[in-house]
């Protein structure tokens, strides 16, 4: 019984974690001088459609948590409590399956 | 009057900061961000730096450490707590200091001796100034562009709670006066209790005129009463 419960478990393990990327932006109103002067580069090399670039920082997370609700909702925490200003950053939260 | 200098991992004028504080007859120790009590002290100073590489943004883990639950702890008891740079960087982060510094709007690191104007002198950190003076302080920072929202800017002005700006020599508040792109030329500010102070120039590096100019010296005898 224990032998087949162990050869289960890496299909169960797999589902227990949960994967998520959180971008952080600066905010609209804020100027963002390092996206500025991408963008200027950018149109110096001919890309003239260019319209707008906003630098941003990505966090890939990995969670121990199998409801997707729940470890949502850390993600959330982890992102006020620590890897967001909010203040001067937005952030957008996707899980990647 | 006793003093505490928070240590981190890359904090680089803690020593500094500590003697001038001896100079100035301060009793002073230096407590490492492991700690979890801090000794009895009537001012808490957080140095420059480079607090954790400013892994993440400039001094948010350093926010997050033991020691700053403490720091947090004695300045709602009303404890004096001074963030210097590095400091003030992390001041905001803790939340103690509304507000936050970006990146510098040229992008760059920015060494050099400015001038700023004290905006306020009825507080415990400036008493020693005269309204208006214009000093010369040391500014070495990458991200020292002070920016906050509306309310608080309003705030800040309403309720005279903006220590420094940034000016001329002549006491001139301009764009041409301000290194960093911070929000009106300002340099520093205090909470709403104005036992707070956070500021971005370096009064620790003025205070011997054989290596500088001694400016920085009434900041800590204001302190000291």
């Amino acid at each position: 019984m224990k032998l087949i419960s162990v050869k289960l478990s890496p299909l169960n393990s797999k589902k227990n974690k949960l994967k998520f990327s959180v971008t952080v932006t600066l905010k609209k109103d804020v100027l963002d001088p390092q996206g500025k002067v991408v963008q200027n580069t950018l149109k110096n090399l001919g890309m003239h459609d260019l319209k707008n670039i906003r630098q941003g920082k990505f966090f890939e997370i990995e969670i121990n948590e199998k409801d997707e609700k729940l470890a949502q909702e850390k993600v959330n925490e982890m992102c006020k409590k620590l890897l967001v200003n909010l203040i001067i950053e937005d952030y957008k939260i996707n899980i990647l399956k | 009057m006793r003093s505490s200098v928070i240590v981190f991992p890359g904090s680089n004028c803690d020593r500094d900061i500590a003697v001038a504080l001896q100079k100035m007859q301060f009793k002073n120790k230096m407590v490492w961000h492991k700690e979890t009590a801090l000794p009895k002290s009537d001012l808490i100073i957080i140095p420059g730096g480079f607090s954790y590489g400013d892994y993440l943004r400039s001094g948010a883990i350093a926010g997050k450490s033991l020691i700053i639950e403490e720091v947090v702890k004695a300045a709602k008891f009303g404890s004096l707590v001074l963030g210097i740079c590095n400091g003030f960087q992390i001041l905001t982060e803790t939340g103690l200091l509304k507000g936050t510094l970006l990146r510098n709007k040229n992008l760059k690191f920015i060494n050099k001796d400015v001038h700023i104007k004290v905006i306020n002198n009825t507080t415990k950190f400036t008493s020693k100034y005269k309204l208006n003076q214009i000093l010369k302080l040391n500014i070495a920072h990458n991200e020292g562009n002070f920016f906050t929202d509306n309310d608080h800017l309003k705030e800040l002005n309403n309720d005279n709670l903006i220590a420094f700006k940034y000016s001329d020599e002549k006491g001139n508040t301009s764009n041409l006066s301000n290194p960093n792109g911070a929000l009106d030329n300002i340099a520093g500010i205090f909470n709403d209790k104005k036992n707070i102070l956070g500021m971005m120039p370096h009064p620790e590096r003025m205070v011997d005129n054989l290596i500088s100019n001694k400016d920085g010296v009434n900041l800590f005898s204001s302190l000291l009463g």
